[in-house]
């Protein structure tokens, strides 16, 4: 049981006024270390299953627990703040400095000043910032700096789960590029365990350990990269894989020609 | 030039007291104003239902008039005051400060409300997320994220709530509250424009400080440079330290407080009864620019201590009476009317200052109307302006109908300006005073009463209940009893009123007092 970090059972999340349940009958687990992307069609209910882990959303039915724990119980606040959370509008606090910014939540856990400085010298370094940015103001930032400080700040009280909703959307190709693979090591060096949300499906491919597919609030089906590529069980799925697949054909054949 | 007008170092002699007392009331309406409309903002950015009804309510206040709202207050707390006399033995002043105090809160928070709620509803939805997901409180947030982002809107409305506060906080002088609308209501009344132009001045300019500083500060924050929000906060310091040091002194126990009414034969009188209490060794201080009935009422709950009221006026509006009686019969009546109210009537200063209907000499004469009963012959072509209290009162409408008089039109104005309309010919007849300088000065004739409609209306003195048995104070106002003369009191109102060769109150009163009559 206690190796499953994050786990959903049965879980239905209605929202007043739809008719349509936004998730239904979704049941997953996620181990300790493990890499999971989640990806499906806009509305298919990828940020609503995301957010229900740290309680940004309370699911209708069903039960979530998070490290062996059912977290309907749990104060969401202390909960939140050991759940490092990304997500594609940033939110960098405009009013405070990257310190500020990155050091939110151990301030909130009551760390002294002392022990902050050190973790945002660790932190700007693990996101490859250089560190007199300290002092710099949001808005002197560029988005890739910005989304690097994010991830920074939800790093910061050495959470052992992270959440991710479509990070690095917002990025030009080659800084999501850069910023993707350098997540990658991050997750590996910290031993975390990440659940990613994308649209993007190759980049869910080349990062994630295991992909699920989401379409219309249910789970279409769940496998590794590979075997979702190989032998999809759905033809959902199968198209969904569709697309990279016949780009990296197309890249094939180019190379080729040269 | 106008530094040189001895008018002007009087208007200056005046600023610390009506200056600091026109500060601790801004700042403390302002500050409650915030108090309540802070949290009331926050409360209504966060439940849309409570926003609509707030907002339209402050609104409402909003479009009430100043003086219309400080008026208001007025009668309404001095019947919740007269409950708590009657419920706990513990009757608050209805006068001065606590209805301005509350009038001015009100009108202080609609912008700041207003600003509370745009600002809080103008931070972008991913940094609440992001406060929401890092692990905030709600209140967290609100103190960490929402009201420092939240800010410079936030400060924005409570600037223009200063503002607002400092400029309609000079329309608190009728309710009694000293401020620096005292140079504009006396300057208004004695036609003495370096006052009005200074008391306006003054509160521009005190607005305007206060307005930089709280922009200092609001900057200061924003910048994140501290040297200037503790210039601002500083600067604010020193502006309520200076609401605090002076004028306090004369609200001390055992001081004479004088009323006085709106107008310059009010201000000389109570300036006379000060030079006579002063000359007796009393210590005494005026209170000028009380609205009608708030005289009365401050001097009924002991809030002043004496002051010069007409017999008709209190005839009509205290007893309630419409009918129109022989001055003695009003006078033996009104005394015994007030003394059940433990109110003293020292006796009558000699004089009337009735209502009448006056005309230029030279239209009464070219229309050949000597008396009122001419006049409505006439009346149909022509026009009255009278003052704002004139056509609503009961003297009005006994002339009125005991004459069958009907104008063509009827204007109301203030008083200053009434005299001057008529001597222009933009109106026919006013309502005049009949003890007025104005009606020398202007070349008036007052119209004749043949029906006797209008009352009369005598000048007496009033002494407040914990006076009426205070001998040394009470000897000190006798020389005035009887004493003064209608024509002596013409003459120096006209001395305060005229535009060439101004008088003060004070001077005009120093001319009366050696012409008083002896006994």
């Amino acid at each position: 049981m206690n190796e499953h970090v994050i786990a959903l059972h049965d879980v239905v999340q209605r929202f007043p006024g739809a008719e349509q349940a936004a998730l239904s009958g979704i049941s997953l687990e996620i181990r300790q270390g493990e890499f999971v992307a989640i990806v499906g069609p806009s509305g298919s209910g990828k940020t609503t299953l995301l957010r229900l882990v740290n309680r940004l959303a309370n699911p209708s039915a069903g039960e979530v627990l998070v490290e062996g724990e059912a977290i309907a119980a749990s104060d969401p606040v202390r909960l939140r703040r050991r759940i490092g959370y990304v997500f594609q509008g940033i939110g960098l606090f405009p009013h405070m400095s990257v310190a500020e910014n990155i050091s939110i939540t151990p301030r909130l856990l009551g760390w002294n000043a002392e022990k902050m400085q050190k973790r945002v010298g660790e932190l700007l370094a693990l996101v490859r910032l250089p560190d007199d940015y300290r002092s710099r103001m949001p808005d002197e930032l560029s988005g890739g700096e910005r989304q690097r400080v994010g991830v920074a700040r939800a790093l910061a009280a050495k959470p052992n789960i992270m959440l991710m909703d479509e990070p690095f959307g917002a990025l030009d190709p080659v800084t999501r590029d850069a910023l993707t693979r350098d997540y990658r090591a991050l997750h590996e060096e910290l031993g975390l365990t990440s659940l990613l949300i994308t649209h993007d499906v190759l980049e869910a491919l080349l990062l994630a350990d295991r992909i699920v597919v989401l379409n219309r609030g249910c789970i279409v089906e769940t496998g590794s990269p590979a075997e979702l590529m190989r032998a999809p069980k759905h033809e959902f799925t199968r198209r969904l894989m569709e697309m990279p697949e016949q780009q990296a054909k197309r890249l094939a054949a180019l190379l080729q020609v040269h | 030039m106008i530094f040189s007008d001895p008018r002007f170092a009087q208007a200056l002699a005046r600023l610390p007291e009506y200056l600091g007392n026109h500060i601790l009331l801004s700042l403390c309406a302002l500050t409650l104003g915030i108090a309540i409309s802070l949290p009331l903002g926050i409360l209504a950015s966060r439940n849309a239902a409570l926003r609509w009804p707030m907002l339209a309510s402050a609104s409402l206040i909003q479009t009430i008039p100043g003086l219309a709202l400080l008026a208001l207050f007025y009668p309404l707390l001095l019947g919740l005051s007269n409950l708590t006399a009657m419920a706990f033995n513990a009757p608050f002043s209805a006068f001065g400060f606590l209805p301005s105090l509350l009038a001015l809160t009100l009108y202080s928070m609609l912008p700041v409300l207003r600003n509370t709620i745009t600002g809080l509803d103008g931070i972008d939805p991913a940094v609440l997320e992001a406060a929401q997901g890092t692990g905030m409180t709600p209140a967290q947030s609100l103190r960490m994220v929402e009201l420092p982002l939240a800010a410079p809107v936030i400060m924005a409305g409570i600037r223009t709530a200063a503002v607002w506060v400092i400029g309609t906080a000079t329309l608190s002088t009728p309710v009694g509250q000293t401020s620096l609308g005292n140079y504009i209501f006396t300057g208004l009344q004695t036609q003495n424009w370096v006052f009005v132009l200074f008391g306006c001045v003054a509160a521009a300019a005190l607005a305007m400080t206060v307005d930089q500083l709280l922009a200092l500060i609001e900057s200061g924050v924003k910048t994140r440079k501290h040297h200037r929000t503790l210039g601002g906060v500083l600067g604010m310091i020193a502006v309520a330290a200076a609401a605090l040091v002076p004028g306090q002194a004369q609200r001390a126990a055992g001081n004479y407080v004088i009323g006085a009414k709106t107008f310059t034969e009010q201000f000389i009188l109570a300036a006379l009864i000060e030079q006579k209490l002063r000359d007796a060794n009393l210590p005494a201080s005026r209170l000028e620019g009380l609205g009608s009935t708030v005289a009365f009422d401050a001097l009924a709950s002991n809030e002043i201590d004496v002051y010069v009221d007409y017999s008709g006026t209190l005839w009509a509006t205290q007893m309630q009476r419409t009918d129109v009686r022989p001055r003695e019969e009003v006078l033996r009546e009104l005394k015994d009317w007030l003394a059940a109210k433990n109110i003293l009537l020292l006796g009558s200063l000699g004089f009337e200052n009735s209502y009448a209907l006056a005309m230029k000499r030279s239209r009464a004469e070219a229309l050949n109307i000597n008396t009122i009963a001419d006049l409505a012959i006439h009346a149909p072509k022509l026009s009255i302006a009278a003052d704002y209290e004139f056509l609503a009162r009961p003297e009005w409408a006994a002339v009125r109908d005991a004459y069958g008089l009907r104008f063509r039109a009827q204007r109301q104005m203030q008083s200053t300006f009434m005299y001057e309309a008529v001597a222009a010919g933009e109106a026919d007849v006013i309502s005049a005073f009949s003890s007025d300088g104005r009606i020398k000065q202007y070349d008036l004739v007052v119209l004749g009463d043949p029906k006797r409609s209008l009352p009369p209306y005598d000048a007496i003195v009033l002494v407040a209940p914990k006076r009426a048995k205070d001998e040394a104070f009470l000897a000190a106002l006798r020389p005035l009893i009887g004493a003064i003369d209608v024509d002596d009191m013409r003459e120096a109102s006209l001395l305060a009123d005229r535009p060439e060769n101004k008088q003060t109150v004070e001077d005009a009163a120093r001319w009366l007092n050696p012409r008083l009559k002896k006994p």
